[in-house]
């Protein structure tokens, strides 16, 4: 009975110093917790934590599984959550795939999605929906902001991304805003692992600049090859091919290569700073963008939620879509569609105190929407 | 496109296949002695992996790390021999690929308990690093050569195993009939313990060779798995020779599939979908050469005479 009160009292002073919410609400978060995509969903599910951790908010409670980067199990996760742990709210898949998988039946079913990576083109044009929000970009946006960069100073780009949904999207959005000649735009095997015919067809081109977009383990195994190559043409991809998840195993090999991303570990803004230590103090390492895009998700869903009540879902989404956050991004809005508009930035990776690590060396895109906004009627 | 660019891209899909034969060596050598589908296979590759970017990272040499991916995946593969393979000879392979599709899920959660969920940094040794011109002007990687070396040593190791030696002897005696061989006093139990650990050698050999210029993370193992499952199956299983012959088969029909395809298709096709149907279908190139074989010769190329 003592232990009882308590606990009681301790709920009791915690709820007080949080914001009080009009209702408790519970969020299930699928994510990628095993497999060789892990290192993205620890990233999202750390970073969202933080966030809710710093809140010390009593009224909200987070379940997490693993979907094991499988469309099936996270479709049944997403079941289970849905009509046996109740949840009032989804988040956490990295892969556009699965993604697709789960949001749209989920919002049909009346649940909130908010993105915290995946963000295919299908959801955010004319099949976007009043519960599905987006808290990381839209899919195109690093490539265009690699295309536009490209225009400075490249005249024949070598492209080149795995042949699937995103990888079509990755090289949709560069040629998007690229003006330049095309050397070639190549496809390969999601999961390749060798890339020592690519690199030699990249070195026959005549390119004079190499954008590929290759997340997690195939980027590390093409930029160790292509630095044992003799190619010299330089590289560049979306913020995902170097990002903090990969570069230390990259190695090296990574040093000097352009990036686009939303955010870098330099940024400096007062909510950058205060994520990076808080980050670095509880997880004891550097964060990756999908740490930082999980850690503004869960800031949004807690600003709405301490205005409106989520069982309101009209008044639950329009305080989420105006919601006013800290981002460690800087600027950060919700556009027509519920894709974000943010300023997008080229950054280069360098060594810092013996640890690879981005930085940023300039903006490219200023408040910047999606091509998709256009088609969605909200 | 040029003669020096074919010979660089002849010269990759022969260094694919030397990787490729690594591991088809130990899976066909199994398979053909001990009758056993071992799934478990590409976590052996991975543990070398694993062990060669620990060691290397604690000592910093390289070499150091090889010798321990070399002990490290032998010992894994004794343990598992003696522990879980043992109790399966006799069942039947359904059984066989169930235990050891287990042992894959045991190994990559072991491992990600053990070093986390990030990939691990590799780099190639100092002596092996950079490129050498090639004739025709063009460049290639000392280390891919190193591969390619490293594998024709350990072909004509295991050629010399076999047909000279007295454990040899034994494992060619094995593969013909296991019964008459334990009833001439070989001790055949510790004969498939040894075939084992050699197997998981030799993959997690390849584990740390291609570990420095790939990913090593939990899973690397499993795709480099259904290759080896496609060269033995190409080469006729239990077959070193054929899993030598069908390994450079594989490496270069999917290497210059990745190459020439894209090209040939732009005679079809405008060149902005060209590559995607080229790749979409240099993705399955390796597989149509697979059942051309198997639908001209069923069991393979070289198929084992006893078998």
């Amino acid at each position: 009975m003592k232990k009882m009160l308590a606990a009681a009292t301790l709920a009791l002073s915690l709820s007080a110093s949080g914001l009080a919410f009009a209702d408790p609400v519970k969020i299930g978060m699928i994510t990628t917790l095993s497999g060789g995509g892990a290192g993205l969903g620890i990233d999202t599910r750390d970073g969202f934590m933080l966030a809710i951790k710093n809140a010390g908010n009593k009224d909200i409670t987070v379940v997490t599984e693993d979907d094991a980067q499988k469309p099936e199990l996270a479709v049944q996760i997403a079941d289970k959550m849905i009509q046996s742990d109740k949840v009032d709210i989804l988040t956490g898949i990295v892969w556009s795939n699965l993604l697709m998988a789960v949001a749209p039946s989920a919002v049909a079913q009346g649940k909130f999605y908010v993105s915290t990576n995946a963000a295919p083109a299908q959801l955010a044009g004319a099949n976007c929906h009043k519960l599905y929000f987006n808290a990381a970009y839209q899919n195109d946006n690093l490539h265009e902001a690699m295309g536009e960069y490209a225009n400075k100073g490249f005249k024949k780009m070598f492209i080149l991304a795995p042949n699937y949904p995103a990888g079509k999207d990755s090289l949709t959005g560069f040629k998007r805003y690229y003006k330049g000649e095309l050397a070639a735009e190549v496809y390969t095997q999601v999961g390749q692992t060798d890339y020592a015919a690519e690199i030699a067809q990249m070195r026959a081109s005549g390119a004079d600049g190499i954008f590929v977009f290759l997340p997690g383990g195939m980027g590390i195994a093409f930029m160790k090859q292509f630095a044992q190559s003799g190619v010299k043409i330089p590289v560049m991809g979306p913020g995902f091919s170097f990002s903090q998840d990969v570069l230390p195993a990259i190695g090296d090999a990574a040093l000097g290569a352009k990036a686009s991303g939303q955010w870098a570990p330099d940024f400096d803004n007062e909510a950058s700073k205060k994520f990076l230590a808080d980050f670095q103090k509880e997880y004891n390492r550097l964060p990756s963008i999908y740490a930082v895009q999980a850690y503004d998700a869960a800031q949004l869903i807690l600003a709405a939620a301490s205005k409106a009540s989520v069982s309101d879902a009209d008044a639950f989404a329009a305080e989420l879509k105006k919601a006013e956050i800290q981002s460690p991004r800087g600027n950060f809005k919700f556009n027509t569609n519920q894709h974000p508009i943010q300023d997008i930035y080229l950054t280069e990776v360098i060594k810092k105190d013996g640890v690879l690590t981005n930085k940023t060396v300039e903006k490219i895109f200023t408040d910047h929407g999606d091509a998709y906004a256009k088609d969605c009627k909200l | 496109m040029t003669i020096a660019l074919a010979l660089e891209q002849l010269l990759n899909g022969i260094q694919l296949g030397v990787m490729l034969f690594l591991m088809a060596a130990g899976l066909t050598l199994i398979f053909g002695v001990m009758g056993l589908i071992n799934l478990a296979h590409g976590s052996l590759y991975m543990v070398g992996a694993f062990a060669c970017a620990a060691v290397a990272a604690w000592t910093g040499s390289f070499w150091i790390g090889l010798v321990a991916s070399l002990v490290a995946a032998a010992a894994a593969g004794a343990i598992v021999e003696l522990a879980v393979i043992r109790r399966l000879y006799d069942r039947d392979h359904l059984d066989q690929v169930l235990a050891t599709f287990a042992l894959i899920l045991m190994f990559s959660e072991g491992t990600r308990w053990l070093f986390g969920s990030f990939p691990l940094y590799l780099d190639i040794p100092p002596l092996l690093q950079g490129a050498v011109a090639l004739p025709g002007g063009t460049e290639y990687p000392v280390y891919r050569l190193a591969i390619i070396a490293a594998g024709a040593l350990v072909a004509f190791g295991l050629y010399m195993l076999i047909s000279r030696t007295r454990l040899g002897m034994r494992i060619r005696a094995g593969e013909s009939d296991r019964e008459m061989i334990g009833a001439l006093g070989v001790d055949i139990r510790t004969l498939y313990t040894v075939v084992f650990a050699l197997g998981a050698a030799l993959a997690g050999f390849a584990g740390a060779m291609v570990g420095a210029i790939q990913s090593v993370q939990v899973g690397m193992g499993e795709p480099v798995l259904i290759l080896a499952f496609v060269v033995i199956v190409i080469g006729g299983i239990g077959s070193i020779k054929g899993a030598l012959l069908g390994a450079l088969l594989v490496g270069v029909t999917d290497t210059m599939g990745r190459f020439l395809l894209p090209k040939l298709m732009v005679l079809f096709v405008p060149p902005a979908q060209a590559g995607a149907i080229g790749g979409a279908v240099a993705s399955m190139l390796i597989y149509i050469v697979m059942a051309i074989i198997l639908a001209v010769k069923p069991r393979g190329l070289f198929p084992p005479a006893h078998a």
